[in-house]
């Protein structure tokens, strides 16, 4: 079995567009989305849901305002600065890391369980979906990535499929980090753009920290035709695989307004052609 | 006043919207770019850095003769990056957060700590712009605390404009906490649409009030209109999509600088922004 992590550093390259668009052209696989605190795959997709699980993780402090004699200790530990002068602690600066439960001489601190997300499996027109929504202004994403993933892992042995298509994050942080560990390649999005290639680079860099095998295409190549070849060149110099490039077309904005993929939406277009070409190099090199 | 530029969804145009904003107004205005993952602004604004700072974070440092292997270290850690097993005490200094929980707790005070580096931090002007941006080292994975570093650079004399990550977990909330504005940049297709709910809900929690910028704003469909006239969200710009715009962009110009008449237009954004926080 065999997994692939679609990133791009820079937020808005086309990843998830070129993403729905792989799902449409492979065969027999199961459909991730790792990029779980805005995930868009669904809204091409269009998953109907079968399961639903609540995701569990971490821990806040709670003050028992009752019991709290107000001896300051817990805000002297605190390095978060989470525990107001009235003695309640603020969710989103809570780090969860339990120093202040720990230590409460009166034994007024809870430590529950935080619900911070949740995680679907789903049936789609491409085939079973595995994704994710952490609860707006949640911590570790990066937990509920390797979770999803992890999902994604058992239901294709399961159904026996050879192939995990995942949807990473933008940047280079922990949700990134955690979409790519142990992933057989990641396909990175470029675009020809001083800050596409300058996110480009760093994450290209941190696909070799972690060795995973890093292959790169250009989205919108004919937006600036010098950095396009900047990029190839770059990809080459680097040994990576360089897998083509795809032109500016507004015919993904058009096919993901109706919730369709580039080849839903217009089956033989130039641009169409040129993500076919690109997934063909994807596959010929895994 | 800290006006934060946010989005939820990438790529809409967080930094266009914050670099012109800030060389339009120019004299007493700090930039600061938060988004240490990926930080781009300095890309646009091109300021001459006089000051790089390495920035650490605290992780413990174990001294194995005052160390008796209670595990006590262990049991306070929730981030399993302290642990005692046989006869040794491992430390996992890429998963601490730096609490300070196993130091307060060791009973021979066998724990102090030393640095794990985040990454830099870069201070530069151009003319009256001062600018400052974090870059998160490469394999880090915890930006929330260079972004607070990158937000102690903030001068309560000038105004100051904060380029935020995308997304809408901690690394965000960090960028936009204690803002009194955030400027939604969102783009007016379904991706944008939904990320721009995502975005206005965690804004919704922080109680901060925001408008909308709508980039490439002649393209995709008119539901992010109707959502804005629904939540009574205002729209203080359109930037429509001018292919002028997109390959200035990718040779990292300003709108500003290639169609001087925009100049205005972020100024009065300025302004309109002004009139609403008051």
């Amino acid at each position: 079995m065999k997994e692939l992590v679609i990133i791009s550093g820079k937020g808005g390259t086309g990843k998830t567009s070129l993403m729905a668009s792989f799902a449409f052209l492979a065969e027999g696989k199961v459909l991730c989305d790792a990029d779980v605190d805005a995930a868009d795959l669904h809204l091409i997709t269009s998953p109907r849901v079968i399961e639903h699980h609540e995701f569990e993780s971490g821990h806040k402090a709670v003050i028992n305002s009752e019991k709290c004699t107000e001896c300051g200790l817990c805000r002297e530990l605190c390095r978060w600065n989470a525990i107001s002068e009235e003695f309640r602690v603020d969710p989103i600066e809570c780090e969860g890391c339990g120093v202040c439960y720990y230590f409460c001489p009166a034994e007024a601190i809870d430590f529950p369980l935080n619900n911070s997300g949740e995680w679907f499996i789903s049936e789609t027109r491409f085939g079973p979906m595995v994704h994710a929504r952490l609860h707006i202004a949640e911590e570790n994403s990066g937990k509920l990535v390797t979770l999803v993933r992890q999902e994604a892992k058992r239901l294709a042995e399961k159904e026996n499929l050879d192939l995990i298509l995942t949807d990473g994050p933008p940047g280079v942080g922990c949700p990134v980090i955690a979409s790519m560990g142990g992933a057989n390649a990641v396909v990175i999005v470029s675009e020809p753009t001083v800050s596409g290639i300058h996110d480009m680079e760093r994450v290209v860099e941190l696909a070799s920290f972690f060795k995973v095998p890093a292959m790169v295409c250009v989205n919108k190549f004919d937006l600036n035709l010098d950095s396009s070849r900047e990029i190839e060149k770059f990809a080459k110099d680097k040994g990576l695989d360089f897998l083509g490039n795809i032109p500016f077309d507004n015919a993904f904005t058009e096919a993901m307004v109706q919730g369709k993929t580039i080849f839903e939406y217009d089956g033989r277009s130039e641009v169409g052609e040129a993500v076919r070409q690109v997934w063909k190099n994807v596959i010929d090199r895994i | 006043m800290i006006i934060s530029i946010a989005s939820g969804k990438g790529g809409t145009g967080k930094t266009t919207v914050a670099t012109n904003l800030a060389l339009s107004l120019g004299e007493g205005v700090q930039l600061l770019d938060c988004d240490v993952e990926e930080p781009n602004a300095g890309l646009f604004v091109q300021p001459a850095f006089e000051k790089t700072e390495t920035i650490t974070t605290p992780v413990p440092e174990v001294d194995e003769k005052k160390c008796t292997l209670c595990g006590k270290c262990g049991e306070i850690c929730q981030f399993k990056a302290i642990v005692v097993i046989g006869k040794t005490v491992l430390t996992f200094h890429e998963l601490c957060h730096s609490c300070g929980g196993c130091m307060a707790v060791c009973p021979e005070g066998a724990i102090s700590e030393k640095g794990r580096e985040l990454g830099i931090i870069e201070v530069g002007h151009r003319n009256g712009l001062e600018f400052v941006h974090g870059k998160l080292r490469v394999g880090e994975a915890m930006s929330p605390p260079l972004i607070k570093k990158v937000r102690s650079f903030t001068d309560p004399r000038k105004l100051t404009i904060i380029d935020a990550p995308p997304g809408t977990s901690c690394p965000v909330i960090e960028a936009m906490k204690g803002a009194d504005f955030v400027l939604l940049v969102t783009e007016p297709t379904p991706f944008g649409l939904h990320d721009l709910k995502l975005a206005a809900g965690a804004l919704e929690i922080l109680e901060i009030p925001h408008g909308l910028v709508i980039n490439k704003s002649d393209l995709g469909d008119e539901k992010v209109k109707d959502y804005a006239r629904a939540e009574g969200l205002p729209i203080l710009m359109e930037i429509p999509f001018d292919r002028r715009i997109a390959e200035a962009y990718s040779r990292g110009e300003s709108i500003v600088e290639v169609m001087p008449e925009w100049k205005g237009r972020f100024v009065k954004l300025y302004e309109s922004i002004k009139d609403i926080v008051g």
